[in-house]
């Protein structure tokens, strides 16, 4: 499948996995591959702190406000008390937006029917797919299990509010989540057992309580395959006519013994992971560094295009 | 100078925190094991843990009563999950003029999101239930982990977000005995909730009102008890311990949690720097003076040699040494903010914690034997070595 083809299947992509798995990196990375194939994107944070700023080298926050990452990417947050004031605004209740968030009431409120909030976030993605703001929008969604809870919201709030413009507008996030051809959710996780375990179950979740497409699964973090570790250092010198210094040839087999074991267990997990979980793989290298900025993003995402291209039709 | 050991063997409380997805669950685990090993009673109060691990310690089924764990230790390790909604029922029920007033709360819609999904109450509770097994005293070491949200100080703030929560002016004042001239204000107030009907729907409101009816005069028990919870974490028994990697992410997390908990009067007592990745050949950073990296080097070397069967391996290793380095250079500027606290250092593990023999190898990294055995001399009248079995 080409790149073009694969961010064009629906203009909404959520971006879903456990904290510290990459999910951030990965909605980047995603932008950029979509940039690279020609499209425009819309990055909405949901949770108003993030690193996506610095994944594309820049170091101001993210506001309410859309700002330009880099050419083609724009981004903006979309908290629930930014997106509840302008539902409101929009509706011509400004004053009683105000006045439901500085006396507490929204909290109350938005306690006694937790999905509200989260239905004015989705709610509010929909508008953004209908004006079709860019060719596609990238929802890095919240954390963890709140993935679940924050997509299962527009469900369980039809249960509890009867009447009136909430329930409207949960119709329409069903609606959105629905339907694979405007929205698809893309799962993150990371070669490891307990990732490996909860991706498994967030994906069953989601299928069985919302009915939401879900794209391929990322991995992110595999070690690049390393040819021609299995060697003897001292042998290796003397083939190549070289000479170690004391201690380098523990180093050197030490490393590439650790570097073969993690390749090992990665690939067990992964073949794991695909047997509990039809779903394609798309394979993201680990990078041996501990930050990610503009160039590891654009590394991530050529990797990323060469995955998608493996797919089949 | 402490050292982790030195806590686990003389204080009562150890709260865990740091960012999400660091192996904060398997640290506090370890930590209790590590109780345990040293004669102690102790009880694990965990979150959320990775299925496996739940499994090790007796956690396959919600009880929210601690469980024995066996183990081949002079001491005891008990193990805890917290269930948020029973721990608050049980909050509700203690403070419940009469059982018909807790039946009304327990029973109402608006309460059962509050006990189940309202952000800040597992935070809350979890320091509810370390405060309820501390009072009961069945345990002289009680290790906290503490839970996976975005900001893993909330727990500090969570008591007095909810006593604001349930202090609640508009509703509050809806269900308020009318005196005379309040009358006004509270017809104003309905107003204003009918208004706010009509957006979200009048069976939202109604669960609302009803909650703070039957919650009424309930307030003043919680506050005293956040008060108390909040005595209990300020006291020179509790310990609270920063666990993170050494990604910069995390690292940035970990350094606003030591500002903030210093906000609220906690010093951090103790650092653990978790996964790190191997340093090869040991060596180190720290070189000074602009000279290449080590990891500098070997990507030079993997260059020059790039046509020989060295080239691969150097090449590897300076991959590692790279990684390595990012680590030290991360870790150090933390290392200096939560000075003089102990740092401790584990490696990278080759898979997950997910048993008890995990456990026992975490805690060969986190209390290295050379150094618990000075700091052992302050704790106990132990003489023989910490009774480690080996797997």
């Amino acid at each position: 499948m080409d790149p073009v083809g694969f961010c064009r299947q629906a203009r909404v992509l959520i971006v879903a996995g456990k904290g510290g798995v990459g999910k951030t990196t990965v909605s980047a990375a995603v932008a950029r591959m979509a940039v690279e194939a020609g499209l425009t994107c819309l990055i909405v944070e949901v949770e108003g702190k993030s690193g996506l700023p610095a994944a594309f080298g820049r170091d101001e926050d993210l506001t309410y406000e859309e700002v330009e990452l880099a050419p083609g990417i724009r981004a903006r947050t979309l908290t629930p008390d930014e997106a509840l004031h302008e539902y409101l605004e929009d509706r011509g209740m400004r004053r009683l937006s105000r006045r439901l968030v500085s006396s507490g009431a929204m909290d109350v409120v938005a306690t006694a029917a937790p999905g509200i909030k989260d239905i004015l976030v989705l709610g509010k993605v929909k508008q953004l797919e209908r004006a079709a703001v860019a060719d596609l929008v990238i929802v890095d969604a919240p954390a963890a299990g709140h993935a679940v809870t924050f997509l299962t919201s527009a469900a369980g709030l039809l249960d509890a509010v009867r009447v009136g413009p909430i329930r409207a507008q949960a119709t329409d996030v069903l609606e959105l989540l629905s339907d694979p051809a405007r929205c698809q959710v893309l799962l993150v996780t990371l070669p490891e057992e307990t990732p490996v375990n909860e991706v498994v179950e967030t994906a069953y979740k989601l299928e069985d309580r919302v009915g939401v497409r879900l794209a391929p699964v990322v991995v992110n973090g595999m070690y690049p395959p390393a040819e021609g570790l299995d060697v003897d250092p001292t042998e290796a010198a003397e083939r190549s006519d070289s000479y170690l210094r004391p201690g380098e040839a523990e180093a050197l087999a030490e490393a590439a013994r650790f570097r073969c074991g993690r390749v090992a267990l990665q690939a067990a997990q992964v073949g794991r992971l695909a047997q509990s979980l039809a779903l394609p793989q798309l394979h993201l290298p680990f990078l041996f560094t501990t930050e990610v900025g503009a160039a590891e993003v654009d590394v991530l995402a050529a990797a990323l295009g060469e995955a998608v291209r493996g797919l089949p039709e | 100078m402490t050292s982790l050991g030195t806590l686990v063997a003389e204080r009562r409380i150890l709260v865990c925190c740091g960012p999400g997805g660091v192996g904060k669950t398997s640290v506090a685990a370890a930590m209790a094991v590590e109780g345990a090993v040293q004669a102690r009673r102790a009880c694990v109060v965990t979150i959320d843990p990775a299925r496996r691990l739940a499994d090790a310690l007796g956690l396959g089924e919600l009880t929210n009563e601690p469980g024995a764990v066996a183990g081949d230790w002079r001491g005891e390790l008990w193990a805890v999950m917290l269930d948020t909604a029973s721990t608050f029922d049980t909050l509700v029920r203690r403070y419940a003029r009469t059982p018909e007033q807790a039946e009304a709360i327990l029973g109402n819609r608006l309460y059962r999101n509050i006990a189940g999904a309202l952000s800040g109450t597992q935070e809350y509770m979890a320091t509810e239930k370390l405060y309820e097994l501390h009072e009961e005293g069945r345990f002289d070491l009680i290790v906290v982990d503490t839970p996976p949200t975005r900001n893993a100080l909330d727990f500090l703030d969570a008591p007095r977000r909810l006593a604001r929560f349930l202090d609640n002016r508009v509703f509050r004042m809806v269900v308020m005995p009318t005196r005379a001239y309040l009358k006004a204000v509270s017809v104003a107030t309905q107003a204003f909730l009918r208004t706010v009907s009509r957006v979200v729907g009048s069976e939202v409101i109604a669960d609302a009102v009803a909650f703070f009816q039957a919650f009424e005069g309930m307030e003043e028990g919680f506050r005293e008890r956040a008060r108390e919870v909040d005595r209990l974490l300020h006291s020179p028994s509790t310990a609270f311990v920063v666990v993170t990697t050494a990604r910069r992410d995390a690292v940035h997390e970990g350094l606003f949690f030591t500002g903030r908990l210093r906000d609220y009067g906690f010093d951090v007592e103790a650092l653990v720097m978790n996964r790190l990745h191997p340093r090869f050949g040991g060596g180190g950073v720290g070189g000074a003076g602009g000279r290449l990296s080590q990891a500098g080097a070997d990507r030079e070397r993997a260059r020059t040699l790039a046509a020989t069967p060295l080239g691969p391996l150097f090449a590897n290793l300076a991959d590692f040494r790279q990684v390595s380095e990012r680590e030290e250079a991360h870790f150090a500027v933390l290392a200096e903010q939560v000075a003089p606290a102990p740092v401790v250092r584990v490696p990278f593990l080759a898979g997950d914690v997910h048993d008890l023999d995990g456990l026992r190898e975490l805690n060969r990294s986190l209390f290295p034997p050379a150094v618990a055995a000075p700091a052992a001399g302050a704790a106990a009248a132990e003489p023989g070595e910490p009774d480690v079995s080996s797997t």
